[in-house]
């Protein structure tokens, strides 16, 4: 090997990274949160039997599932800026971190539905019905009985999906965000030490998903146990 | 959309440094997509039979080794990964080997790098669908190929892989479709692939809806031809009598 | 009749000037005083004209001339204040985000010529550069010839990028082109040994040198293969905004300005390493300074 290591541009470029760390993060939960919310009304409108909402919350689901993640998010940030502006108005913060935040949202809101999908179907029919014989309008039926228990049913399912979002997150490296990854590799060329700041972004995401593999695997034999 | 100027004969207009028209550029891309996703398959098919066996065989040590395996190739980024293949491998190699890889044709370098990525990430995905699906199997069929006189070997060979194969089809349709998906990544280490093509039509073109548009809808059509191509052959491996443990 | 066409060409001309002092702002000026920020874009690595110093701050060359715009810009709306965002760009999504109405004003590293007006407006030029090649002392590479069947690295949606594909093309040399996404990275692609030549402007190959470990291992050479001039780019048909940003930059380069300028970023030690690029002035920016215009060369 003839490589020599110095690790002495990383300890000085830590606040640095951590800033973009907190990108990750941020993009992360935004998009788990609006994915869910969006991803479970997608999921319902697809159960929902009214023929057009299915037709469209399908149609959705399918197009964001067979598109790359890097195309959506060359989508939001070359080409529909100019749609963007006009909801958000002028005054964005950043448009690559608006454009991150909305394509992911709306792409993992497909993957969500899915899952959230699978999640309704495998609460038994009959709590549903008896449900509705109760009284409840369809609408409480399925917000007070059905997917509290979905919910819960597709949890390690969920959470899974969000470590695998959380990896997602290094592809804003496309439009130019430093986030946790864009910082390493910007430090890496600033400094010429593009492997020693590589390997570091490495091993800090397998650190990191690892753990929450972990966590998610022991609540997993928790939740199926009883 | 007030002011553009759409102009979808531009895919038959001249690139500026000559000799190709901009839809050869196009299927160009269509065409190394598919190339680095089917390599990539390739590698994580054989690779992930390999290890999903290794999770289920006696040896504690091989269990632990494919565990291992999937631990480390499932917990980091596709692209930080591919950066790692792409940049960093070739420094801690020796330095003769290093260089000469450095000093092979770019785009060698770059389709190894992209393939041996996905490969290998997609091998760890596979390889948790295999083992499921040989566990999937009734212990009574590994016994009774071990009863039969059958090696163990033998027994995965014969008895439980092909049951494993048909079974876990639906779920490695989906590794297909993704393996697809995520060859877009290596348009950052500079193969011109289908997503960076999108990129380079704007940019030498001037007209990015029709690249874009254009664009999504090849990966539309891919995804669709291997959705449909695998379903086929799920209809004609079907194993009678085990639907209900397909789904 | 004489006197007759005389006063009505000046109560006409009176006429348009009142016109023109009545008329309502439009496109970018508009923009600015609604929402009283201005983006500019910023470039990452093109040393030493826009790119990030140690914290990540902006600075450079085509990065101060920016600044003084901005100074014009808010003098000229009567601003208080003016927010100035940042956003980073890489030459392959500069034009396109400059029409998409993300940035402003893009004043780094771009060549002003004929195809690229087609798309986007250029203000009078800020600098003239010749596109040479960057390679290692020890070589051998004296000129382009001596690229053939090699591995050639420059940057994706640069002219130099067309002008190698046109070459190789015609004189069917062989050679291997990789298109890096930046400057950086096509210099860690020339370092790392898997290109033997990086083509690009000569000002930007003496910057990306500067950041060498060791910085006299590499030199330039070869045959300019092209003259190009780098302007500010602005949207497309924004004549008021072209005409603030153009007498800017006049005013700067002939009142000594840009001079001071020039000395500050390509003959003097600049971050982040602290190294002169020594980069002289060439006979084409002498002539700008003087002339200052806004004419692309090809």
């Amino acid at each position: 090997m003839s490589y020599s290591f110095d690790w002495s541009s990383i300890p000085g470029a830590l606040p640095y990274l951590w800033h973009g760390a907190r990108i990750t993060l941020e993009i992360t939960a935004l998009a788990i949160l609006v994915g869910i919310v969006w991803g479970t009304v997608l999921a319902v409108m697809r159960l929902s039997g009214h023929a057009l909402l299915a037709a469209f919350a399908a149609l959705y689901v399918n197009l964001f599932r067979s598109v790359p993640l890097l195309m959506v998010i060359l989508w939001f940030f070359l080409i529909v800026p100019a749609a963007l502006r006009a909801l958000f108005g002028e005054g964005m913060p950043d448009i690559r971190l608006t454009s991150a935040f909305v394509a992911f949202s709306l792409f993992e809101a497909a993957y969500y539905a899915e899952i959230m999908r699978a999640g309704i179907q495998s609460v038994p029919k009959g709590q549903l019905s008896s449900a509705l014989a109760l009284g409840l309008t369809r609408g409480q039926a399925m917000r007070l009985v059905v997917l509290p228990q979905a919910f819960r049913n597709m949890t390690p399912l969920l959470l899974t999906q969000a470590i695998i979002l959380f990896q997602d997150t290094s592809l804003v490296y496309v439009i130019g965000l430093a986030d946790f990854f864009g910082a390493a590799y910007k430090v890496g060329d600033r400094d010429g030490r593009i492997v020693e700041l590589l390997m570091f972004a490495g091993a800090a995401y397998f650190v990191v998903c690892f753990a929450a593999s972990l966590a998610v695997r022991r609540l997993h034999s928790r939740v199926a146990s009883p | 959309m007030g002011g553009y100027h759409w102009n979808w004969g531009v895919f038959f207009q001249q690139v500026p440094s000559g000799g190709a028209t901009y839809l050869d550029w196009f299927v160009q891309g269509v065409e190394w997509t598919l190339l680095v996703s089917a390599a990539g398959w390739a590698i994580a098919l054989a690779l992930g039979a390999l290890l999903g066996v290794l999770r289920t065989v006696p040896s504690r040590a091989l269990r632990g080794f494919a565990a291992a395996y999937v631990e480390l190739f499932r917990n980091i980024p596709l692209l930080v990964q591919l950066f790692l293949w792409y940049f960093v491998v070739p420094e801690l190699l020796p330095k003769a080997l290093g260089d000469a890889i450095k000093g092979s044709p770019p785009l060698a370098q770059q389709f190894v790098a992209a393939t041996l990525c996905l490969g290998l990430f997609t091998a760890a995905r596979v390889c948790e669908q295999v083992r499921a699906g040989i566990e999937s199997i009734a212990r009574g069929q590994r016994a009774a190929g071990l009863a039969l006189g059958l090696t163990l070997p033998q027994t995965y060979r014969f008895v439980l892989l092909p049951m494993a194969f048909r079974i876990i089809l639906p779920p490695l349709t989906s590794e297909a479709l993704n393996i697809i998906k995520n060859s877009s990544v290596v348009s950052t280490i500079g193969l011109i692939e289908l997503s960076r093509q999108a990129q380079q039509l704007v940019d030498y073109s001037a007209q990015p809806y029709e690249a874009f548009i254009a664009v999504t809808i090849a990966y539309l059509v891919i995804n669709a031809v291997v959705m449909y191509a695998m379903r086929w052959l799920e209809h004609r491996t079907r194993i009678p009598g085990y639907l209900v443990a397909a789904k | 009749m004489k006197t007759a066409r005389i006063a009505f060409a000046l109560l006409a001309s009176l006429g348009l000037v009142a016109a023109a002092h009545a008329q309502e702002l439009t496109g970018t000026l508009k923009k600015i005083k609604d929402t009283g920020t201005i983006t500019l874009a910023v470039r990452e690595s093109s040393i030493p004209f826009s790119y990030y110093d140690n914290q990540q701050n902006t600075i450079g060359y085509s990065y101060d001339i920016a600044l003084q715009i901005v100074d014009a810009v808010k003098k000229d709306l009567g601003l208080a204040q003016l927010a100035v965002k940042r956003i980073p760009v890489t030459p392959a999504n500069r034009i396109q985000l400059i029409q998409n109405g993300t940035v402003d004003l893009e004043c780094g590293s771009t060549t002003n010529n004929t195809a690229r007006q087609k798309q986007v407006d250029f203000s009078d030029t800020i600098f003239i550069i010749g596109t040479r090649l960057l390679v290692n002392r020890s070589s051998g590479i004296k000129d382009f010839a001596d690229l053939a069947g090699k591995n050639v690295v420059t940057t994706a949606g640069t002219t130099s990028e067309e002008i190698l594909r046109k070459m190789n093309e015609e004189k069917k040399m062989g050679m291997h082109l990789i298109s890096a996404k930046d400057h950086g990275e096509s210099f860690l692609t020339l370092q790392s040994g898997r290109a033997v030549a990086f083509m690009m402007d000569d000002a930007l190959l003496y910057g990306e040198r500067a950041k060498a470990r060791n910085p006299s291992d590499w030199i330039v050479v070869g045959t300019p293969q092209s003259k190009e001039a780098y302007g500010c780019m602005l949207r497309k048909g924004d004549a008021p905004f072209k005409k603030l940003a153009d007498a800017t930059i006049a005013r700067i380069e002939t009142s000594g300005e840009a001079a001071k300028l020039y000395h500050k970023w390509f003959q003097s030690p600049i971050p982040p390493k602290g190294l002169n690029l020594d980069f002289p002035m060439s006979e084409d920016v002498v002539e700008l300074y003087t002339h200052p215009n806004d004419k692309a060369f090809q």
